[in-house]
């Protein structure tokens, strides 16, 4: 399966991730090649399997729904780019 | 000091022979001797590994100590540490301060076991080389030119080098097996659920498992004991009472049934590599084990189905780096989805970012049953050869990698290629068993490792058999002549 800008411009969009008009081929090809790898899974007869998920088959665990954290928030936002006021600060969303 | 069994230097430090002041400053000295050349540490952290040697040695002098007490260890630098920077080897993290220990850390911790430093690996675990570090590679202390493997190259290359007596793996697709093959030394990677990931950097979740990284089977049944149990802060954790993976270390291998797969010794296997395992494997048999040939068809259908689920995984637990709440913030961003997208793209080097794309293509409307439930149900059909060859053998054994180490630069263009030289530890991962590596000889002067793989929670019987294994050869004893 081969690629185009189109479908690369989408990819990067769904990954949030800029790709370069320079860098469009390069990505597009390499992206290519993976996909061809993928491509080896379609001759297998998958009919009667079910998709596996977790390798036990294990269910999500519950727990109780109590508070089990204490308030961190002072040490977790000290790694953050941009605080004020306990508050993360991105660029100005709402004129 | 560093070619002690992990087992004599505890005996040592109990007696008061040493002290784990002087272990730990012996493993430092070696650290700044030789590995500028290696590049096997990202950060070292002489400070604290002094402290907690002295809070050990305190231990241990009140008759506290445990059998790993005042022994250090380093940690693959995806191990969020308390206070330490945990970069995962990106750029992405390269500021990151981890404000908590991951579970592992902290079961270590409450051993005793001074920190020395956290190891190099491939971005974000995302690879077969060590090669994608954003610190630059690490090297293979048996040849410098050689790759460690990866993604747990540098953890790998520490013990080689003996700059380490233990060190902490990750393993999503091979990535403790495979550097542990090319660098002559001993990994697990136990069954998933075994150790807790709470507080390990997340890449392919249903995937991911740690284990311990040394130069005996002795040495990884120790560590895992110390490692492994029941965690809460981890969903899929394993909820069972946790073994001791040491009490079948000196059991007898008479009677046990090793299953050869007959795919695993085909096309494409180094013609050197098929020699040592099957001679590796043939001094099992001498130790009073058989063998019987086992079948695993769909063997070829592993890597494929790997690559779609693992980069899914990766493509939602890589969307947290954001450039907001932690991590790399580009420049002057003009919008909010400028510093989405402008932070990603510059704190992410070019494999982490292919992944993330091919795995948000895969999960894409329109491509999810084609790709990602066809893969899943591929994973069935994987770990179902593998229940299967299980009923007529304890155990299977065959290579971990198709070759030795190769060169640095030498497939680090070629992603299919990387990814398919991971062919014989994949399926362990689809499948969620646990695989052991242990050194087994050297091609063109570069080791080798055999590979044994068990039905689920097996570890104590695998590391019997690696133990035993290790009674009658001395690979996992030799030591890079610079290094000894």
């Amino acid at each position: 399966m081969s690629l185009g800008k189109t479908e690369v411009e989408y990819i990067s969009r769904l990954a949030a991730i800029e790709v370069n008009e320079s860098e469009v081929d390069e990505v597009a090809a390499k992206l290519s090649n993976i996909l061809d790898l993928f491509s080896q899974m379609e001759a297998a007869d998958t009919d009667n399997v079910s998709p596996m998920a977790h390798p036990l088959d294990q269910v999500q665990r519950l727990r109780a729904d109590v508070i089990t954290e204490t308030d961190n928030h002072e040490k977790l936002q000290s790694v953050a780019p941009a605080v004020e006021n306990g508050l993360y600060l991105v660029p100005q969303v709402i004129e | 000091m560093h070619n002690l069994t992990i087992k004599q230097m505890s005996e040592k430090l109990h007696a008061g022979e040493i002290t784990s002041v002087q272990l730990t400053q012996h493993y430092l000295n070696r650290i700044s001797q030789f590995d500028a050349d290696l590049n096997a540490y990202v950060t070292v952290t002489p400070e604290l590994a002094i402290e907690m040697a002295k809070a050990a040695d305190e231990k241990l002098a009140a008759g506290e100590g445990e059998l790993l007490t005042g022994i250090p260890v380093a940690h693959k630098d995806i191990f969020c540490t308390d206070g330490v920077k945990t970069s995962c080897s990106s750029k992405m993290l390269d500021n990151f301060i981890a404000p908590y220990d991951a579970h592992v850390v902290t079961q270590l911790k409450k051993v005793g076991m001074p920190i020395l430093g956290k190891t190099n690996m491939d971005e974000f675990a995302m690879g077969s080389s060590s090669e994608s570090s954003y610190y630059g590679p690490t090297k293979n202390p048996w040849d410098l030119n050689a790759v460690p493997g990866g993604s747990s190259g540098g953890a790998a290359a520490v013990i080689a080098a003996g700059l380490a007596p233990m060190a902490t793996g990750t393993d999503t697709g091979g990535s403790i097996r495979q550097p542990a093959s090319f660098c002559g030394i001993t990994g697990i990677k136990p069954t998933y659920g075994s150790v807790s990931r709470f507080g390990i950097v997340a890449y392919a979740s249903s995937f991911d498992q740690a284990g311990p990284m040394t130069r005996s089977a002795e040495d990884s049944a120790w560590m895992l004991n110390a490692m492994a149990g029941f965690d809460e802060r981890d969903s899929t954790s394993a909820d069972r009472p946790t073994p001791d993976y040491a009490a079948e270390l000196e059991n007898s291998l008479k009677g046990l049934k090793i299953g050869v797969p007959a795919e695993y010794f085909g096309e494409g296997l180094d013609t050197e590599v098929e020699k040592l395992v099957r001679n590796a494997i043939a001094e099992v048999e001498k130790l009073g084990a058989e063998t019987v040939e086992v079948h695993l068809p769909n063997k070829d259908l592993a890597v494929p189905s790997y690559y779609v689920l693992a980069p899914a995984e990766a493509s939602s637990n890589l969307s947290r780096f954001d450039g907001v709440r932690f991590g790399y913030r580009c420049e002057n961003p003009k919008d909010l989805q400028d510093l989405y997208r402008r932070s990603r793209s510059e704190g992410f080097g070019p494999e982490v970012k292919r992944r993330i794309m091919v795995g948000a293509y895969a999960l894409s409307a329109g491509f999810y049953d084609a790709y990602y439930l066809k893969a899943q149900k591929l994973r069935r059909m994987v770990r179902d050869d593998f229940t299967k060859a299980f009923e007529s053998c304890d155990v299977i054994m065959g290579p971990v990698a198709p070759s030795p180490a190769f060169n640095i630069g030498e497939k680090s263009d070629d992603q299919v290629s990387m990814y398919l030289s991971d062919l014989y530890t994949i399926p362990v991962n689809l499948a969620g068993l646990p695989g052991l590596s242990v050194p087994a000889g050297f091609a063109n002067n570069r080791p080798v490792g055999l590979h044994i793989v068990g039905p689920y929670f097996s570890e104590a019987k695998l590391l019997n058999i690696g133990h035993q294994f290790q009674q009658v050869t001395d690979w996992h004893k030799q030591m890079p002549e610079q290094y000894q």
